[in-house]
């Protein structure tokens, strides 16, 4: 095992909570309706391809890519298109989707239904990006950017490694993990097709110490198999909050930082999540668009939490009602992870490429409470990973003076919330960063333009 | 419709807060309190009381009646000024001085300015260097420490000079004869000043469990100690007849009072290590050339006072190193 890595500046230590590690993937039940956003990640919505009353089959596409910053969506089931209408997803707005009354499952042609391990790769760099693409891929730890545009290395820069992101520092969310230890092979050979994607020969896997398993186990395997694996390490890194942020994992693993409003590809690294790595493997491998993830279903009063392959557009409270049902005084539902996840004001929002996992919390763990005066203790500072004062930035975001925003780095938060877990008086810091960096960011880009 | 909360992330939150912090720092001063009272007796017990009780009161006051905001009486903010008031005045200190210092501490340090958070001096100095000025006879007549099972429990202490006094007053041949140059009884305790200041072994546990909570930084009180220990090790080379060596300027005073737990009060210092290091090289600085040269023979909290101005200018000078952007490098 390689010597434990970690990024330097600031971090937290939320309690880890993962209840459903030990938990094996369930395969869920197909519901009798689908119903999938056309929306499913970072940028513009898909525009739909299909009209009601249609005939789709599994892993036909539904909805075409528009824009640079897009993705394509493919029907999840079989079945017919009962109707194309808006659907609150967990963001809270209304967004048009296709509702798919479900049959059996008949996949789309051209898509290989195997269980054994593909390791020839016949595909080359940019076939496999196009493949990508085709395949409507996103990084599925939650930001949902598109997956092709990641790998579509810009002239004059050179990829150096391919990072895996698969520190799953979110507390409670296991899914990465499950997968991790489940599909080994095919998340090792998404790798190399990763690796092959951008023309490097080292792929560096990053994981957590709280996961000592899939340490041992990535080890293993790449041992048996040095020559099918070859270029690819595995690095522990500390067990430290925000370990799996971007810039945080490229500069635990390389040293390197990314610099301030650039993009990763500045430092020659290409970070990739566990997950999306999985569907590259079942993109290029098998032909298989992203039509379905591992979604942990979770919380301290839950009955039975578990990490369940979902298809998308499966309404969540499905799920929620598999994991033993709504437990007594759930006052917060949250899609992803505790520290950087959404809050819904429903149950019944559809899984997407970007639900990693559906969080209940009551009110006594969800810790509202009474706001007091910041006492200037610096702790939001000394947490900030970027290295940035939370305090100031709350303190001139609430006052609207958008110059000091901007001159005191506000575009350079992450969001990761470190600040205002660490905050003794319970200032909603995050809140107005959030509210600065929206506004901060608005007048950059009018400027810009100008 | 609703029956979830909508907020924005993070969902969960550290179980530390503001009040747990005051409470902690209190719990830090106890084995002084206790030394304290075996060496002063009740005085120093009731004094610690009547502080308390009367920042307490003084803050509910003006938040009930002219604030009319909120209560945060039991945040322990106001019962902390208390303790520290207390601790740096002499135990037979005239209780109505005590209330006065402590209306002061409150109502000027404190609640002038808008309350916990808004202080730009450490209360507990203000309502001391006031009756420092007010009542300097009463403020500089220091009981001679006496253990309790000496002399009984409620029996008025001897006064006498504390070394620095001696040191101020007399020099440095004055200090060893007058047995104050036993540095045993120097951590100990086992000498006259302000009744939490005497005991160095009783401070430094209490700071360490401040450390190791991680609600003191190490940084300011380090900075601190090493610049006057340093700055009176030089000047103790240069002439030792008149210079006394440096560790005894560790142990005399209020230093380790004023370093572990004055000087690292948040809201009056800076928040970044850089800062805290400048900051406490200022107090160090200060306090040694107060007590070299000054008219006084103790200058802590002077020292403190002075780099609590400045504290809003550190900060703006001592930003920390935001990731990803390189300094411009000097040509």
């Amino acid at each position: 095992m390689n010597p434990i890595k970690t990024f330097l500046k600031g971090g937290v230590h939320p309690e880890e909570n993962k209840l459903s590690a030990d938990l094996p993937i369930q395969d869920f039940p197909m519901p009798k309706q689908i119903i999938v956003p056309l929306g499913q990640c970072l940028g513009a919505p898909a525009d739909c391809i299909v009209n009601k009353g249609d005939h789709v089959l599994t892993g036909q596409l539904i909805g075409t890519a528009k824009g640079f910053i897009s993705a394509n969506v493919h029907s999840p089931a079989t079945g017919t298109v009962a109707k194309i209408d808006v659907v609150m997803d967990h963001t809270g707005y209304y967004k048009p989707a296709v509702f798919i009354d479900v049959e059996p499952d008949q996949w789309a042609e051209g898509i290989i239904e195997t269980d054994k391990l593909l390791t020839d790769i016949k595909l080359d760099s940019k076939q496999i990006i196009d493949k990508v693409k085709e395949c409507g891929i996103v990084g599925m730890g939650g930001a949902t950017f598109p997956t092709h545009v990641k790998l579509m290395v810009p002239e004059g820069k050179k990829a150096e490694y391919v990072i895996i992101n698969a520190a799953e520092c979110e507390p409670y969310l296991t899914c990465d993990y499950r997968l991790l230890l489940e599909k080994t092979q095919e998340f090792l050979m998404g790798v190399k097709i990763l690796m092959k994607a951008v023309n490097t020969d080292k792929g560096i896997i990053g994981i957590e110490t709280n996961k000592m398993k899939a340490i041992e186990l990535l080890d293993k395997t790449i041992n048996e198999h040095k020559d099918l694996y070859a270029g690819i390490e595995v690095q522990p890194l500390k067990t430290k909050y925000p370990q799996g942020g971007e810039k945080q994992i490229i500069k635990a693993i390389t040293g390197r930082e990314v610099p301030s409003g650039k993009l990763p590809i500045e430092t020659g690294c290409v970070v990739v999540n566990v997950a999306s790595t999985y569907a590259v493997y079942e993109a290029v491998q098998k032909n298989k668009p992203l039509i379905e993830r591992i979604v942990t279903v979770t919380g301290k009063s839950v009955k039975k939490p578990g990490n369940f392959r979902v298809r998308f557009g499966t309404p969540a409270d499905l799920l929620i009602e598999a994991a033993g049902g709504l437990p007594e005084g759930i006052t917060d539902v949250i899609n992803g992870g505790p520290m950087m996840g959404k809050s819904v004001s429903v149950t019944n929002f559809p899984c997407i490429k970007g639900t990693s996992g559906i969080l209940l919390m009551t009110l006594n763990e969800a810790q509202d409470r009474r706001q007091t005066n910041c006492i200037r203790c610096g702790r939001c500072a000394m947490a900030c990973p970027m290295g940035l004062q939370p305090f100031l930035l709350h303190k001139v975001a609430k006052q609207n003076n958008f110059d000091e925003t901007e001159s005191n780095h506000i575009m350079d938060c992450i969001e990761c919330g470190s600040c205002e877990f660490t905050c003794p008086a319970n200032i909603p810091l995050l809140d107005y960063i959030r509210y600065g960096k929206a506004k901060t960011g608005a007048i950059i880009r009018a400027r810009n333009q100008k | 419709m609703n029956k979830y909360t909508i907020s924005g992330s993070p969902h969960v939150h550290s179980t530390e807060n503001t009040r747990k912090i005051m409470y902690r720092v209190l719990l830090a001063l106890v084995p002084a309190l206790l030394v304290a009272i075996y060496y002063f007796g009740w005085y120093a017990l009731r004094l610690t009381i009547v502080t308390v009780a009367a920042c307490m009161l003084t803050e509910w006051l003006i938040q009930k009646f002219l604030i009319k905001g909120p209560l945060t009486i039991n945040d322990g903010s106001a019962a902390l000024t208390g303790v520290l008031l207390a601790f740096n005045v002499p135990a037979n200190l005239p209780i109505w001085m005590a209330i006065v210092g402590s209306i002061v501490a409150i109502g000027i340090g404190k609640m002038a300015f808008g309350g916990l958070g808004k202080n730009p001096f450490n209360p507990a100095l203000v309502g001391r260097v006031f009756m420092l000025v007010s009542f300097p006879t009463a403020m500089t007549t220091w009981p001679q420490a006496a253990p309790i099972f000496d002399k009984g429990f409620f029996t008025d202490a001897v006064t006498g000079p504390t070394p620095l006094g001696i040191l101020k007053e007399a020099g440095v041949g004055t200090l060893a004869e007058a047995g104050n140059m036993q540095f045993l009884d120097m951590v100990l305790g086992n000498r006259g000043g302000a009744f939490g200041e005497v005991c160095a072994i009783a401070l430094l546990l209490g700071a360490i469990y401040l450390i190791c909570r991680k609600i003191i930084d190490i940084a300011t009180p380090l900075s601190i100690l090493l610049t006057v220990f340093i700055f009176t090790g030089i000047c103790h080379l240069i002439d030792p007849t008149q210079y006394i060596a440096p560790w005894y300027h560790l142990v005399y005073g209020g230093l380790l009072l004023g370093a572990f737990f004055m000087a690292t009060d948040m809201v009056t210092s800076p928040m970044t290590i850089r800062g805290k290091i400048l900051f406490g090289f200022g107090i160090g600085f200060i306090t040694v050339v107060i007590r070299l040269w000054g008219a006084y023979p103790e200058g802590v909290s002077f020292a403190i006072l002075i780099m609590n101005a400045l504290t809003p200018l550190i900060n703006k000078a001592f930003k920390p190193q935001v990731f990803g952007v390189v300094k411009p490098s000097k040509k």
